[in-house]
């Protein structure tokens, strides 16, 4: 990707041709471990097993807070040194593990071995403990493999790595099946099933989701399936199933009211459906989301937001803060930049946007600093400091684990910026009354 | 490998922030992949600190390990100290770069920092958190004191009139109440006419610690931090340690009286300080029903071992199972064991934690954030009292655990989980009050505390506790001589269930063993009555 000079046309096509300030550093993210916390509530039977350290677990029992005692379907099968002593028993010991674990748990069908930064660097092929597993516990547990690791994986990427080793074991369909859509991305279950509701009103009935609630129920893959991608940050899921054929609709995001009516709309064009029938089946909930968004505007309208890069949905998350509430974007900062499934996005953005891809941490944080944003977007290790230094935060964790998608959810999108002003300004007026 | 659900401890590095965040004008750069960041938000986040821990990581990633990670710690290194000029850094590695052998130690030294620059070797495959923390602590007092060592080292001497000097030694950040403890201490050690020389690591710089040498002697807060540092400064500068930590009236009197040695103050007058109201709260008639409660005790050895103190000799609890995740404390906490008669857990698996509770059906746990769900999920009582902690437990207020005040806070803290006395006794008396069940709580937690619903895969004991309907014998039960599995019958099942839910527990169990024991295959309501008879003592 080449940075391209901007034209000095301020013309309608946003921030599509703007330059991205890439930098390299100190990163303050997650690693794509930390998916597991989602995806293990999402998928009910499914478990992930991380090969790693006893950072890997304290990071994912950290992340996971309190829902570890739950008893969780995750866990991590812990290296010690006598697995650095001699790789060849490094597999057995996975295997005595993934026993001893599916003894316990004989309500598992899918069962991920989730690489971490130790297992990659010692190059432990857990892709072959995976097929090796696989045959021992066929049929009634599928084993699969992928990547969470730090040195590969940031964040939301970790969905992303999950995804995309499901694709190559989804069924086909029967080659006379007609074309299919699925939305692909973890969602928040109720946001499932509003979508399958409005999708069904607009003459897309059988819609599928990647993934399903459970491992029986994935949807079936080939050249005649159309995907949407429900999440900004799942390249690596796209182009395995690019590889089996399905053809990506290309829409923007479907967080606020804008950008759910042109996720809609872009699906049902997809399949010969004029974008008047999305109107008509969607007026209810836009309306309501409409009169809700409004409370809103006037607690964020002109208000300066700033964003530490955490999970990809910064962009799409500033496109609709900016155009539906009214906010002014001052660093939108990304871990990564796909700029093929993120281009209806930048367009939409306000043109002069800062955008950044990658973090050199102190630098942004003079950066951040200096602007002296309203508000700033980032990660739980900087949100206390910030705070205390005088700026108002919103943690960015909290987008990923909140219902956040779709009309019905716009107005608790906003509500989740607009809560930390709210409660500044009443702290204030408090303690000086 | 180990399956490993949950860990009581992180791995060593997090030991060793958890020394560089305590401190000040030290940096710790880390050698770390991408994401071990996560760490930060411990500090933020469940201690709530306003800043950043003083750590730079290097968050190498995949692209990198190709090229020249190695360079990638130099020049992190070298911006680090050009951006907070510490007084001090400490170099080291993750668990991941320990695998790709970079050598933190030796690419800090090459850059020639106008600073001390102190390399850590944290095993992280071998070692964990409090370990960790421990050695580096370690390292740094050795690194920083060492050009102030006489050799050989000579005895201390006080001149006439000058007053004792101490070092306190053991508070961390992350650390369990340890902010509150120490207020506890240096109020006590004034009194004691004791001056402080150094308070380390917590709020003490690089430059304090070079100056641990000047004090007579060394109070040891927490041995799992300071205990190997407070003996290299014993060997080295013939400081003695104070080795009794004051969690407990007990305890507190004999660090009074350890101290008072020391500094030649006259002990009796703090010894019965008006302010130490648990041990009038324990003698009160309402605390007697406390008596013979069955207590477990799970934490770290510190905590664990002054709990089952307190618990036996303080409240007249009977401590019915001991035990700590700290291996490097094991034997102490054996020992410790041996005064209750029973066996210590020495385990970093809360399966076999959780199994052990089960067992023993306690009325009460003293553990750890782990033990409080274990707890939960078994209906029993519980309090905090050890590391791992939760946000919930960096209370706003001031709740040491040492001193006499620490005393007071615990008492209050391990009574309130209990059902009141008088209430207890009113439960005895109306069996199966319409607003009392198994499902209810003690009245002052409210309804919102009832107990929750057995998890989806309850404890074969639980099951038997719970639906006394199924007649299957549950796991673990003695087999009774005649070989015939046990069995209660409906009248007896009948006169359990009037038994009220605290105790029924403990009442199944001893009929069941009684049972056992007899050879008598059928309970009936005759041999609950032998077996509350023969237990009776």
């Amino acid at each position: 990707m080449n940075a391209v000079i901007p034209l000095h046309v301020e013309a309608a096509g946003g921030c599509s041709t703007a330059p991205v300030l890439k930098e390299r550093g100190q990163r303050e993210v997650f690693c794509g471990l930390t998916g597991i916390v989602w995806l293990h509530r999402k998928i009910q039977d499914a478990f992930f097993l991380v090969v790693g350290s006893r950072t890997c677990a304290h990071l994912v029992q950290s992340a996971a807070g309190v829902m570890i005692f739950a008893e969780p379907r995750f866990a991590t099968a812990i290296i010690d040194e006598r697995d650095l002593a001699g790789l060849a028993d490094a597999q057995d010991e996975l295997d005595r593990v993934v026993t001893r674990l599916l003894e316990r748990r004989s309500d598992i069908r899918t069962l991920f071995l989730v690489g971490s930064c130790p297992s990659e660097v010692i190059k432990l092929d857990l892709s072959r403990a995976a097929q090796r597993l696989s045959t021992r516990f066929a049929p009634q547990v599928r084993v699969l493999n992928y990547s969470g690791s730090g040195i590969e994986t940031t964040f939301t990427q970790g969905e992303d790595a999950c995804l995309a080793s499901l694709v190559p074991g989804l069924p086909v369909p029967a080659a006379t099946a007609p074309a299919q859509l699925v939305v692909v991305g973890a969602l928040a279950d109720v946001v499932e099933d509003q979508f399958t509701r409005l999708f069904a009103q607009i003459g897309l009935p059988a819609v599928q989701f990647l993934p399903a609630r459970r491992s029986d129920a994935m949807p079936a893959v080939g050249p005649n399936t159309r995907y949407l991608l429900a999440q900004p940050f799942l390249a690596d899921t796209a182009r395995a199933l690019e590889n089996r054929g399905a053809r990506r609709i290309a829409a923007p995001f479907p967080l606020g009211v804008e950008g759910t009516l042109g996720w809609l709309t872009a699906a049902a064009a997809a399949f010969g459906i004029g974008a008047e029938a999305v109107q008509a089946a969607t007026a209810a909930p836009r309306a309501r989301a409409e009169a809700a968004l409004t409370r809103h505007r006037a607690a964020l309208s002109g208000q300066r937001i700033f964003f530490f890069p955490d999970s990809q949905l910064e962009i799409p998350l500033a496109r609709f803060l900016a155009r539906e509430l009214g906010m002014q974007l001052t660093e939108v900062g990304t871990p990564y930049l796909h700029r093929e499934h993120l281009s209806e996005e930048l367009a939409l953005l306000p043109s002069g946007t800062v955008l950044s891809e990658g973090q050199d941490l102190e630098k942004q944080l003079d950066r951040c600093r200096a602007q002296q944003p309203d508000i700033v977007v980032c990660g739980l290790g900087l949100a206390n400091p910030l705070e205390a230094e005088g700026l108002t935060t919103k943690w960015a964790i909290e987008l990923v684990f909140s219902p956040i998608h779709g009309f019905e959810q716009a107005a608790d999108l906003a509500e989740l910026f607009a809560r930390p002003l709210r409660r500044r300004a009443l702290l204030q007026a408090g303690l000086a009354a | 490998m180990q399956l490993t659900l949950w860990t009581y401890e992180g791995p060593p590095h997090i030991g060793a922030m958890r020394i560089a965040t305590a401190m000040k004008g030290l940096h710790y750069v880390l050698h770390a992949p991408q994401g071990d960041t996560y760490a930060d938000l411990l500090f933020t986040m469940i201690e709530r600190r306003d800043a950043r821990p003083p750590v730079t990581y290097t968050t190498f990633q995949a692209r990198d390990l190709g090229g020249d990670t190695a360079e990638l710690f130099k020049s992190a290194a070298r911006s680090a100290y050009e951006r907070f000029q510490p007084q001090a850094m400490i170099v080291g590695a993750s668990c991941t770069a320990e695998l790709i052998q970079d050598d933190p130690g030796g690419l800090a030294a090459a850059l020639n920092l106008p600073c001390p620059v102190v390399p850590l070797e944290l095993p992280a495959y071998q070692r964990k958190e409090n370990w960790g923390a421990s050695e580096t602590f370690y390292q740094l007092v050795r690194a920083l004191c060492t050009p102030h060592v006489a050799v050989p080292a000579v005895p201390r001497e006080r001149a006439a009139g000058q007053k004792a000097r101490c070092n306190v030694l053991g508070p961390t950040a992350l650390g369990f109440r340890h902010k509150d403890d120490l207020r506890e201490v240096l109020e006590l050690l004034r009194r004691l006419d004791v001056e402080i020389n150094v308070v380390a690591p917590l709020d003490a710089t690089p430059h304090d610690l070079t100056r641990l040498g000047e004090a007579d002697f060394n109070v040891v807060m927490y041995p799992e931090v300071a205990m190997q540092a407070a003996q290299w400064l014993l060997r080295n500068f013939r400081q003695p340690v104070v080795k009794t930590v004051p969690i407990g009236v007990g305890a507190t009197r004999e660090f009074i009286k350890e101290v008072a040695a020391l500094s030649g103050a006259d002990p009796a007058p703090l010894l019965n300080d008006p302010r130490a109201r648990s041990p009038w709260y324990s003698k009160s008639v309402d605390s007697t029903y406390l008596t013979g409660k069955r207590v477990f005790i799970f934490g770290d050895a510190t905590h664990a071992i002054a709990a089952a103190r307190i618990a036996a000799k303080e409240l007249g609890f009977e401590v019915v199972g001991l035990g700590t995740y700290s291996r490097e404390f094991a034997r102490d906490v054996r020992d410790a064991a041996k005064l209750y008669g029973i066996e210590a857990l020495i385990t970093d698996d809360y399966l076999e934690v959780e199994d052990k509770v089960a067992e023993l059906h306690p009325e009460l746990v003293l553990g750890t954030q782990m033990e409080r769900h274990i707890a939960k999920r078994l209906g029993v009582p519980c309090a905090v009292i050890s590391a791992p902690m939760h946000v919930q437990d960096f209370p706003a207020r001031h709740a040491p655990q040492m001193g006499f005040e620490g005393a007071n806070v615990m008492f209050d803290a391990w009574v309130h989980p209990l059902m009141m006395g008088l209430e207890e006794h009113l439960l005895h008396m109306f069996r199966g009050d319409f607003e009392f069940h198994d499902g209810a709580a003690p009245s002052h937690l409210g309804s919102a505390a009832s107990r929750p619903e057995p998890a989806a895969a309850p404890l074969q004991a639980e099951v038997a506790l719970l639906e006394p309907e199924t007649t299957a014998p549950a796991a673990g039960l003695p087999t009774p001589l005649t070989g015939l599995p046990l069995a209660w019958t409906a009248d007896a099942e009948k006169e359990l269930k009037k038994i009220p839910f605290f105790v029924r527990g403990k009442a199944k169990r001893n009929t069941e063993a009684y049972a056992g024991q007899r050879g008598v295959s059928s309970i009936t309501v005759e041999t609950l009555y032998d077996a509350k008879a023969h237990f009776s003592r």
